[in-house]
């Protein structure tokens, strides 16, 4: 039963504000798989149906305990006995019937056995309380197969993420504060044009107050350049002379007091941030450095192809700078002198991004594709974004546990500071040591608890050994691992659920920035930490 | 200190269980299964390094949870929904839930408890419908109700109040309300008055969760400061009675727009499109027009299409997810005093990576809420009441909305002005330019003032500059 668009559209409203069409588009078309069906894994998935996800299956082949439905939202009493994946599905799908769900009743290890390819298909696969040796065995082949993997686990109180992902481009990351693209230190044609149409001098008062601040700033730029050897303001005591100078601009009344114009305060006020230098962020710079960047070939994903041609615009039609951006922040004026402003620079960021597309055109010409595979309109959103594109590269888990090439530095310097969350970490991977060893977790029954101290006190210190890991993990964090007794507290379950789930569709949609590489969350003191491991 | 209070309770009620279990026979609940709370048990029955000092492993906590603990859930939204599920799967049975809203079809992409058939009943009802069916035992009791609705007899009977609000003076009314429960002898709190409040609130991408123990930590007003001043439009507002132009412009873009399509069928508002943000400027204009009001302008219009594609509360849905389990969370550790709660203030925010840090938001020595203290007002006696009423508003500590002002005046009481009934505004206006002087105030003067922030009203001394 599929619901009309424009219900579909009032549904998703909240959510297309975040993320445009194109992101929902890409959520609908996406297929999850997540490994296991245990509370955190349903509050995973639960995040994912209701924004309206393609599909998701559930891979598990556990069967439903009483224990199991008491800390599931998505698991009833009268499915115990039943397989979990199966009576999870049903109560996911009953959340949103514009998603498709399937279940499949097998193990991940039975399945990585048969039909490791099995995987392939999906969009990302989110593996949830599995087994150490399942997670490094199906890590490899999705890292091989290029599909992104996300290991999501509930110990006690600790909530553990760990995304693993080759290589991830972002072009709309999104970021928090911005700044604004005006190119006031390297004012261009148009725009210096648009500012000579503008006689401050000679205008009536409520024109006077109703210029935008930009032209303010431009117009008084140009009179401190000419008395100045056409330099910027520089310090601080330069800047308060230039604002100080705009101020002076300000209309005053037949007894020499001045008027209100905001649109000079607001000058003044932006005066800082209007002097900032138009320049290349150094993470773009690293991504025009790079390998991909640099050779293009028929198989390169449109993001690099389009990165390489605004790197050809920068050396060429953009005279060292990125495309304009295109956009100028509110401000007071008057309607037509607003938009006539902001069409200089709107016409400036299309004539650039045309400028883009002949390099796009003529580089997938090189590689003999034609030149339609990349759309005039993601070409925009590209240049639009050119300050904010981001790559994010995550090591993979062979790479982790390998003693060759495990992050010593990071995990010695962390468990330096008493206070750092690295100590979960290891606990957990001592916990997966011990698993290893007894196939069971340390302390599930209460008389395990004070014999398991002991035996958990020995896969810890194997660990530190086999890594050479110098450090020291306190009895009382050993003691506490015991106590947990593998509980999947709800709470924390649901705390990681979310958390897991905006990650996904990070990567699913390709917008914001997703962690790198490891998240751990301490409900104990609500504290969390990111680290690269 | 305060879970000493928990402990009482916890004797008395072993009492009354081992009681009721000689009369029933032994098994007082329905619908137990084996191992349903083995996830939970293992933090209430075994001692651990790090539990809180006045924890005891006790395997009676379950049942003092499961039967006495009553839990009090303010909103049934994006945030409540979560509430509701985390703490029913963490043994709390008894829940009251209070929200005044109905449920719209934008609802259904976060709220859980919530399908499209349900569009247009209570949130509180079908919630608590939805809770206990799907959850054995759980009795959570909705309320369609407003929070103004109630007194503190209400409030009184909950161990712990969380909240999922999405407005400020929601917030500031039910800190106050806790606040008047509090009771003080011979100056000294007694700590059996406390009812710890756990508030949540999502705002873009940044998502906070505070351990409020009035009288004690920082309360809401004490941190007014860090909440900025928001502007949130209902949807009665914005269709049949819009007071200010951006009503205005928000009727224009969320109903008229989809209503006329004027650029084509699928054509959706693009902010960077002078021609749509024209159209739109203009049928606002309209719409103004239509009730008088001015101030409709191409750059209102403008900044409200951007506020709302970037800085809508509530608009990262999801940040609801980990906020409501990481209040919960609180819940159960106040409840069990498993661990020490936070002190007391979590911030997350989402946009790169999931970044939280947490820190202790201290108390303010004259916080308008819970300092006790009367605030002193300092004005001169030429000062016009305007500028005290402007002083109410604009003051970032006290950002009142429409504050009512009395005071004694040659021994009869006074109103020296009052906006919410139409007669006595306007009998009121001509006050406002008059000095306080000329109103008949003296230095040293009781003001009272009452306001939608508060449910008490608040004492100001009157203190003149010279």
């Amino acid at each position: 039963m599929a619901a009309t668009k424009a219900s579909k559209e009032q549904k998703y409203d909240r959510q297309l504000r975040l993320w445009g069409d194109h992101g929902q588009e890409a959520l609908e078309n996406a297929h999850i798989c997540l490994i296991n069906a245990t509370a955190t894994g349903t509050e995973i998935l639960k995040n994912l149906v209701l924004p309206g996800i393609g599909a998701f299956t559930i891979v598990d082949g556990h069967t439903v305990t009483g224990e199991d439905v008491g800390n599931n939202f998505f698991l009833s009493n009268n499915s115990i006995g039943k397989n979990r994946a199966q009576a999870a599905t049903e109560l996911l799908q009953e959340l949103n019937s514009d998603v498709s769900g399937n279940f499949v009743e097998e193990s991940p290890d039975k399945l990585l056995d048969n039909d490791p390819e099995f995987f392939h298909r999906f969009t990302i696969v989110i593996g949830v309380q599995l087994p150490e040796s399942t997670c490094l065995r199906l890590g490899s082949v999705l890292w091989n197969a290029s599909v992104p993997f996300l290991v999501c686990k509930t110990y006690g109180l600790l909530g553990y993420m760990r995304l693993v992902v080759q290589e991830h481009t972002v072009i709309e990351s999104h970021p928090d504060n911005a700044l604004e693209d005006l190119r006031l230190d390297q004012p261009f044609a148009e725009f210096q044009n648009h500012v000579k149409s503008y006689d401050l001098d000679s205008m009536d008062k409520k024109d006077h107050s109703h210029t935008p601040w930009i032209i303010i700033v431009a117009k008084y730029l140009e009179k401190w350049f000419s008395e100045h050897n056409c330099r910027l303001p520089k310090n601080y005591k330069e800047k308060e002379a230039f604002r100080q100078f705009i101020r002076e601009g300000i209309l005053k009344n037949e007894n020499g007091v001045p008027e209100d114009e905001e649109n000079f305060e607001e000058a003044i006020k932006n005066v800082n941030t209007a002097l900032n230098l138009t320049k290349i962020p150094s993470t773009v710079e690293d991504l025009f450095n790079s390998e991909q960047c640099n050779s293009i070939t028929s198989q390169s994903p449109s993001f690099w192809v389009m990165l390489r041609a605004v790197k050809e615009f920068v050396h060429n039609e953009g005279n060292g700078s990125l495309p304009v951006r295109g956009t100028i922040p509110d401000m007071i004026a008057d309607s037509q002198k607003f938009i006539n402003l902001q069409n200089v620079y709107r016409e400036k960021a299309l004539q650039d991004a045309a400028a883009v597309s002949k390099h796009v055109e003529c580089l997938l010409q090189s590689v003999g594709k034609p030149p339609e595979s990349i759309a005039e309109k993601d070409i925009k959103l590209f240049c639009k974004n050119a300050s904010f594109l981001r790559v994010v590269r995550c090591r993979s888990l062979a790479e982790e546990y390998s003693v060759d090439s495990v992050n010593k530095d990071e995990i010695t310097s962390c468990m330096d500071n008493p206070d750092s969350e690295m100590v979960f970490y290891l606990m957990l991977r001592a916990v997966d040591r011990f698993y290893q060893q007894h196939s069971r977790y340390p302390g599930v029954y209460n008389y395990q608890v004070e014999e398991d101290i002991s035996k958990l006190k020995l896969s810890v210190n194997s660990l530190l050994q086999e890594y050479s890991f110098n450090v020291n993990i306190k009895d009382d964090y050993i003691h506490e691992f015991c106590r947990y007794g593998a509980a999947e507290p709800h709470t924390v379950s649901a705390f990681l659920g979310g958390s897991a789930a905006q990650e996904a569709i990070k990567i699913i949609s390709h917008q914001f920035v997703p962690f790198n590489n490891t998240f751990i969350y301490n409900a104990m003191s609500q504290t969390s930490a990111t680290l690269q491991l | 200190l305060l879970f000493s209070l928990f402990r009482e309770k916890k004797r008395r009620r072993v009492v009354e269980l081992t009681e009721k279990m000689v009369v029933d026979g032994g098994n007082g609940s329905t619908c137990e299964w084996d191992g349903r709370w083995n996830h939970i048990k293992k933090f209430l029955e075994r001692s651990g390094p790090f539990t809180h000092p006045d924890f005891e492993p006790s395997t009676e906590s379950l049942q003092l949870m499961l039967e006495t603990c009553k839990i009090l859930v303010i909103g049934a939204g994006g945030l409540g929904c979560e509430l509701l599920k985390d703490l029913a799967l963490s043994g709390f049975r008894n829940l009251h839930v209070v929200d005044m809203d109905t449920i719209d079809i934008s609802n259904l992409n976060r709220q859980f408890l919530f399908r499209s058939k349900d569009v247009g009943r209570p949130k509180a009802d079908v919630a608590a419908d939805f809770i206990n069916s799907r959850i054995p035992g759980c009795r959570a009791v909705p309320h369609f109700k407003k929070i103004q609705d109630f007194d503190e007899t209400f409030y009184r009977q909950f161990h712990i109040i969380v909240c999922g609000l999405d407005s400020i003076v929601a917030r500031r009314w039910l800190n106050g309300v806790v606040l008047s429960l509090l009771v003080y002898e011979d100056g000294v709190l007694d700590p059996r008055s406390i009812i710890p409040v756990i508030d949540g609130g999502t705002e873009g991408f940044k998502g906070n969760a505070r351990v409020i123990l009035p009288g004690m930590t920082a309360c809401i007003d004490c941190t007014l400061e860090l909440y900025p001043p928001q502007i949130n439009f209902p949807m009665c507002t914005i269709a049949s009675m819009p007071r200010l132009p951006e009503h205005c412009v928000e009727f224009v873009r969320v109903l008229l727009w989809p209503k006329e399509k004027p650029f084509g069928d699928d054509v959706i508002l693009d902010g960077d499109d002078p021609a749509h943000i024209q159209w739109v400027y203009q049928k606002s204009l309209e719409r103004a027009a239509e009730f008088n009001i001015t101030g409709v302008t191409y750059r209102l219009t403008q900044g409200e299409h951007t506020k709302h594609i970037c800085c809508q509360q509530n608009t990262f849905a999801f940040l609801a997810a980990p906020l409501g389990p990481a209040c919960a969370t609180e819940v159960f550790k106040i409840a069990t005093s498993a661990y020490t709660p936070l002190n007391n203030y979590m911030v997350f925010n989402d946009v790169d990576g999931l970044y939280t840090y947490t820190f202790e938001a201290e108390r303010k020595e004259n916080c308008s809420a819970c300092s006790q203290i009367p605030l002193d007002l300092h004005f001169s006696s030429s000062s016009k009441l305007q500028e005290v009423l402007d002083y109410l508003t604009e003051s970032a500590s006290l950002q009142m909305k429409s504050p009512a002002v009395t005071a004694t005046v040659e021994g009869k009481n006074k109103t020296l002005y009052l906006q919410s009934v139409a007669s006595i505004e306007q009998r009121t206006r001509p006050n406002l330019s008059k000095t306080l002087k000329e109103l008949g105030l003296t230095d040293g003067q009781e003001l009272a003032v009452a306001d939608v922030t508060t449910p008490q009203t608040m004492l100001f001394r009157l203190c003149f500059t010279s």
